[in-house]
């Protein structure tokens, strides 16, 4: 602990959430690479026949293909350490009371209040691989709005699953699409049938507890036309002294006319490699929102997208990216244009610290026939000193004459100025530094929940705490 | 403590003196020894031609680490003040309306200026949960109204795209949240039309009293006719060279500087 007593982040043994549960399985796969996992999650899923396949033909393709060549660092990410695949219990959890205590005692420690924790709508926590909470409010009920654990999902609905799974990121897409269609264990289903509004926003926990753990998430969400949703994802990981891998697949359909924001909240410990890929679909005036907060985690790589097909379809990612020590964020967004009239914008705030490095990767594309689509992507960086690190590499790729496309990139250190500034006024230089990053990325926590937003606002000062001075 | 008392460093509370204060930027001095003694509850001014180290003072009160002290002392209550960095100064009492106010986007005047308070509250007791936000908004609403600030600026990002008369009277607002115990106002009057003006300096006349000591830097008289001082000094190349009661203030508007030009310039080149 610094002399002044506040929890300091520069590693991972000082990771803030850095306890740990005992740990007590049902079920676990033996570490590494192995078909034979697959076949036994399958089986022990009792999932159809079709998905069975799939996971093979993934698991194949995974192991056929290279590890990208771009982006950040994987020579050290060894699979032969991970363990692929472990089931708590048998069963999600359908009530709060059937919750382990264990598991319990890890939420209070985030600081999530039991009272507000019930009065959430429809939270679904994932623990270790798998849903084992899941309240979905009667409400939502009513409305015929579904919100199930992926494999309760693919259990109660398995033709939608067979119609849409793999279609908006099939495992040939990349290497680490492959391994999660392999390997994929919880995450949510979600269904909003058309019209229908579900005004509280959907949100699920998401951790990690075992050394070594890979988690592979595979969330599915359709927004039915004219319909709307807002689904929250916060994670928070404990730490572990081997390096661990989350690894998952969002897929989104938003129909014609419908709208949909997807937020993250991401905090792994500092030995997390978090490799994701998240992408939609949006149709014919239809709005999908990426809010894409990256903060924790030693190597992030996630690019949400949007493909943008039906016209006037208009799409939006807000990506705020924090590396402290030993940290890289590569992280941006992919718009796809493939209809006319359709409109993108793309907002990535960066801060980077003690020799931490955040890159901005972004790929912007107007297809032919999607004239008059516009774009707008704007870069900020803000460097907090010399050993840190930013980059930006944008592509920009149009194939058709008539469209409006904006590139701006600012990179930042904070100004002697405002920190005399606010000295002035009594703040410490700590506190000073805190406010000026605070202000830098306001424009995205504003867009958080309420209850977001003071958590990002806590992180933000612990990330802060011991930086200076 | 923050700092030590030596031994004839004698604790006097309500002063602040400056003592053959000299200031260099690199290599080259802006101030050549200035001494000046205010107490809590003056008003003093100190007027002169741009460019001969008004602001300078200002900013060497306020420790901004740009400008290098290479001679004399700043003594806050007895205790010399010249080893503390800028936010220690703040919290012991020290304010300054800075002339060009900095802008810090994406932070509110409302945010801002709470975590100012809290910061002093937490400098006095460690443990101190901060203002509570009910006592925070009637202290601040009562201080918008008093300057004629709409309420909307407080939830305004701090400076940014504020017009100069509108930066002058967030300044004075801090002032008057914050309420220090010296305050230097910084050239305050400086684009601001008759009418901010008036309002600006009558909420510096309603802050001031017995507890507060007041530095006005300006070039112009105008402001004085609100800010009624007791004391009134000319700085010139970088040091006092005439001082006063409100009569030179008077005398500075009647006859402008040639005079003081013609009766210091000829020592040395300005």
């Amino acid at each position: 602990m610094p002399p002044n007593g506040k929890p300091q982040w520069e590693g991972p043994s000082e990771y803030p959430y850095g306890f740990r549960d005992p740990e007590e399985y049902l079920f676990r796969s033996q570490p590494g690479l192995h078909r034979e996992v697959v076949e036994e999650i399958s089986s022990q899923k009792s999932e159809p026949d079709w998905m069975r396949k799939l996971r093979l033909e993934a698991f194949d393709h995974f192991l056929a293909r290279p590890m990208p060549a771009w982006g950040g660092n994987l020579a050290d990410l060894n699979f032969n350490e991970i363990t692929f695949y472990i089931r708590p219990s048998d069963r999600a959890q359908v009530s709060w009371d059937e919750v382990p205590e264990t598991i319990k005692r890890t939420f209070d420690r985030l600081g999530i209040p039991e009272a507000e924790r019930k009065l959430l709508a429809g939270v679904g926590a994932q623990y270790e691989s798998e849903m084992v909470y899941h309240n979905i409010q009667q409400a939502l009920e009513k409305k015929g709005v579904i919100f199930l654990s992926s494999d309760d999902g693919l259990k109660k609905h398995p033709d939608i699953y067979k119609e849409f799974f793999g279609t908006v990121v099939p495992h040939t897409d990349n290497k680490f699409a492959a391994l999660n269609t392999a390997f994929w264990s919880g995450g949510s289903f979600v269904y909003v049938p058309p019209g229908v509004h579900v005004d509280l926003p959907l949100q699920a926990y998401f951790r990690l507890n075992a050394q070594g753990v890979g988690q592979f998430e595979r969330t599915l969400i359709i927004v039915d036309e004219g319909a709307s949703v807002h689904y929250v994802e916060g994670c928070t990981a404990p730490v572990y002294t081997r390096d661990s891998l989350h690894s998952g697949v969002i897929e989104i359909i938003v129909r014609r006319g419908a709208r949909m924001r997807y937020t993250t909240i991401q905090n792994w410990s500092t030995n997390v490699y978090n490799l994701v890929t998240q992408r939609a679909l949006v149709g014919e005036d239809a709005v999908m929102e990426w809010v894409d907060s990256n903060l924790g985690s030693r190597l992030t790589m996630k690019y949400p997208a949007c493909i943008l097909q039906g016209k006037g379809a208009h799409g939006e990612i807000l990506s705020m990216a924090f590396a402290g020590r030993g940290q890289h964020q590569d992280a941006g967004g992919k718009m796809i244009h493939m209809a006319p009239g359709t409109s993108s914008k793309i907002t990535s705030k960066s801060i980077s610290k003690a020799g931490g490095r955040s890159s901005y990767r972004g790929l912007v594309r107007i297809l032919p026939g999607a004239a008059g689509s516009k774009s707008k992507v704007v870069c900020d960086a803000l460097l907090l000193d010399s050993d840190a690190r930013t980059d930006t590499y944008p592509t920009i790729r149009t194939e058709e004459e008539k469209v409006d496309i904006g590139h701006e990139a600012t990179v930042s250190r904070i100004g002697q100025e405002q920190l005399f500034y606010l000295r002035s006024r009594g703040l410490t230089e700590e506190e000073a530094v805190t406010m000026v990053v605070s202000g830098f990325i306001e424009p995205l926590v504003k867009e958080l929940p309420m209850e977001y937003a003071i958590e990002m606002n806590r992180l933000i000062q612990m990330q802060m705490s011991g930086s200076v001075g | 403590m923050l700092y030590s008392i030596e031994f004839n460093e004698v604790s006097m509370p309500g002063l602040l003196e400056i003592q053959d204060l000299r200031v260099n930027i690199g290599e080259k001095p802006l101030l050549k020894g200035v001494s000046l003694t205010i107490r809590q509850g003056e008003v003093h001014a100190l007027m002169g031609p741009n460019g001969t180290g008004k602001s300078t003072l200002a900013y060497a009160l306020m420790g901004h680490p740009g400008y290098a002290i290479t001679g004399g002392k700043i003594l806050l209550d007895g205790m010399d003040i010249l080893g503390l960095t800028t936010d220690e100064r703040a919290r012991l009492g020290l304010f300054l309306a800075f002339q060009y106010p900095v802008a810090i986007p994406g932070v509110s005047v409302a945010n801002f200026l709470r975590t100012a308070i809290n910061a002093r509250r937490r400098a006095l007791d460690p443990q101190d949960k901060g203002i509570p936000v009910p006592e925070f908004r009637k202290l601040l609403k009562s201080k918008l109204e008093m300057l004629k600030i709409p309420v909307e600026f407080a939830g305004r990002y701090l400076n940014e795209g504020f017009s100069g008369g509108e930066k002058k009277r967030i300044e004075v607002l801090q002032l008057a949240v914050l309420l220090p115990k010296f305050a230097v106002l910084d050239e305050t009057d400086s684009g601001l039309d008759i009418d901010a003006l008036r309002i600006v300096a009558g909420g510096v006349d309603a802050i001031s009293g017995p507890d507060l000591g007041v530095l006005v830097i300006t070039h112009y008289q105008r402001i004085l006719n609100y800010i009624k001082p007791q004391f009134v000094h000319v700085m010139f190349d970088g040091r006092i060279v005439e001082s006063g009661g409100a009569d030179l203030a008077v005398r500075l508007e009647e006859q402008g500087y040639d005079w003081i030009r013609e009766k210091y310039a000829g020592g040395e080149k300005a």
